[in-house]
């Protein structure tokens, strides 16, 4: 039923790809390849993006079949899944802390992760689910962010843009897209924050968490989250809720990056170990209590269970 | 989900010169969701025997007190300890009784074994989960972790390493591959057993 649909519908993801090929097939009088790739631009220098799509039947269940881990947890193309990030809005501005490990499977891929995409000076996008949809589509919706800004002399709200975004990954509904993001920035209306995801999901809301160390950071942002929270307080906050998701969670972990977003734009705060995190702390940070994060540092001497080292008699 | 990886953990056994060293993380886990970070996979099964089982959790409890029952039972009607290479075939048949419904566990074992001459010989062996025996002649390796401490070791031992050496190259071994695995790490425990002594060390290790 629905590939009787998608053929003859005008509207649809396929069908829209189908006459944007069809118009790029026109074009190439000349090989693209004479120009290298397009000149780096991707298949973005005709303006709509355009995807090669596999010579199957159904090209859909062809990519499920060879991606999809409950259909087949054995063979399968990997993509990055586990992760932690969390964003929230305050009096100050708008808080983004993310953790920065890639896993395939068991295997830590990487450790260095950037899942902050900055969009643009005023725009934060978080990483959550497919690595290369999320860079991918964010980086599109930086470009039409900045086409917004020259039409209308004005800097797209975080709404509309994020909006911009679930609609679009909307049309691509059911072919495989993989992505859980926040969307945040602070426009006219102050600091937002915005949920939007693959299934086409947009939420407005103060306080969000995604990916496998999500409930991890619930815990402890529930606990802390105010909405008269000092800049420093704030920082500290996303900082100890990413280290907890990082401790718990076998997917999360490494280190964590932060970002704080105020009036004039988004700032990069810092990068922080968290097995450093967990013996010693942050370092020297504003709003950091001093000492590890760790429950045996935190509590060492404390408890019964938990002696004090015990030191050589004199 | 594979049973293997439901609990997580790592064990790697090295031979130094008449020492040898096994190396356990510390993780206990529930799938991706840490446990634990205090629990001991790797037990004395002799002074000069220490036996690891990364594997199943409920598995490696019960075997624990499987092979302490049999090994008492070795030493009572032997009147004297058992040797390495017999605990390796006494470890390797115990789960070849179980080759239709196996414990979900792949042992490691090191320790060092007397010669005619009043020497020690070191002594490493490892097998799968129903009892196939491997006998290395430089280290072993089993867990969640393998494939990366079969990485981490190939570049790092070479032969006849003393005591000290042997050391720092299993706890090395052991702390990066374990850092490289979302299953494995939450500190780790060393012993290098020696002639005369074992000594014990837990490593400080990244708690993520």
């Amino acid at each position: 039923m629905n590939s009787f649909a998608e053929r003859f519908s005008t509207t649809s993801a396929t069908s829209q790809l189908r006459k944007a090929q069809a118009l790029a097939a026109e074009e190439d009088d000349i090989s693209d390849a004479m120009w290298g790739s397009e000149a780096g631009f991707g298949s973005l220098a005709k303006g709509v993006p355009t995807f090669s799509i596999p010579a199957v039947a159904d090209p859909t269940a062809f990519l499920r079949l060879h991606t999809d881990d409950h259909a087949d947890p054995n063979c399968r193309i990997k993509i990055q899944h586990g992760t932690t990030t969390l964003a929230f809005r305050f009096q100050g501005g708008v808080i983004v802390a993310v953790d920065s490990r890639a896993t395939a499977g068991s295997y830590v891929a990487s450790g260095t992760v950037k899942k902050v995409i900055e969009i643009n000076p005023y725009l934060l996008g978080t990483m959550a689910g497919g690595a290369a949809d999320c860079q991918y589509w964010e980086t599109y919706l930086g470009i039409h962010c900045r086409l917004h800004e020259l039409r209308n002399r004005e800097r797209i709200s975080v709404s509309a843009a994020s909006k911009y975004l679930s609609n679009l990954v909307y049309g691509y509904k059911g072919m495989g897209l993989s992505m859980g993001t926040m969307i945040c920035g602070w426009d006219k209306t102050g600091p937002a924050v915005f949920y939007v995801d693959s299934d086409g999901t947009r939420l407005k809301g103060d306080l969000f968490s995604v990916g496998s160390g999500s409930t991890f950071a619930y815990g402890v942002l529930d606990q802390g989250y105010r909405w008269d929270l000092t800049d420093e307080e704030a920082q500290e906050l996303g900082r100890r809720s990413i280290y907890a998701a990082g401790h718990r969670d076998a997917f999360s972990g490494n280190s964590c990056n932060l970002y704080h977003v105020k009036e004039d734009g988004w700032k990069f705060i810092g990068n922080y170990d968290i097995a450093k995190m967990h013996y010693d702390g942050p370092g020297d940070v504003p709003g950091a209590p001093g000492g590890g994060y760790g429950y045996d540092i935190r509590v060492e001497g404390l408890t019964s269970a938990n002696p004090p080292p015990v030191t050589a008699a004199a | 989900m594979s049973i293997m990886e439901y609990n997580g953990g790592s064990v790697v056994a090295m031979v130094g010169k008449d020492c040898v060293a096994i190396a356990s993380d510390l993780r206990l886990g529930n799938q991706a969701l840490g446990i634990s970070s205090n629990f001991q996979k790797i037990f004395p099964v002799t002074d000069r025997i220490y036996l690891g089982l990364p594997g199943l959790a409920t598995d490696v409890t019960t075997l624990r007190e499987r092979f302490r029952f049999r090994v008492n039972m070795y030493t009572i009607k032997e009147e004297r300890e058992i040797e390495p290479e017999t605990f390796a075939h006494l470890v390797s048949s115990t789960l070849y009784e179980h080759r239709f419904g196996p414990y979900f566990v792949e042992p490691v074992m090191a320790g060092l074994s007397k010669t005619p001459s009043g020497g020690v010989k070191p002594f490493i062996a490892a097998t799968d989960l129903i009892g196939c025996l491997n006998f290395a002649k430089d280290f072993v390796v089993a867990g969640t972790a393998s494939s990366k401490l079969f990485g981490v070791a190939e570049g790092l031992w070479e032969p006849d390493l003393e005591p000290e050496d042997l050391f720092e190259t299993i706890s090395q071994t052991l702390l990066n591959a374990v850092d490289r695995d979302a299953f494995s790490g939450w500190g780790c425990i060393v012993h290098v057993i020696t002639k005369d002594k074992v000594v014990t060390r837990t490593l400080k290790g990244r708690m993520d």
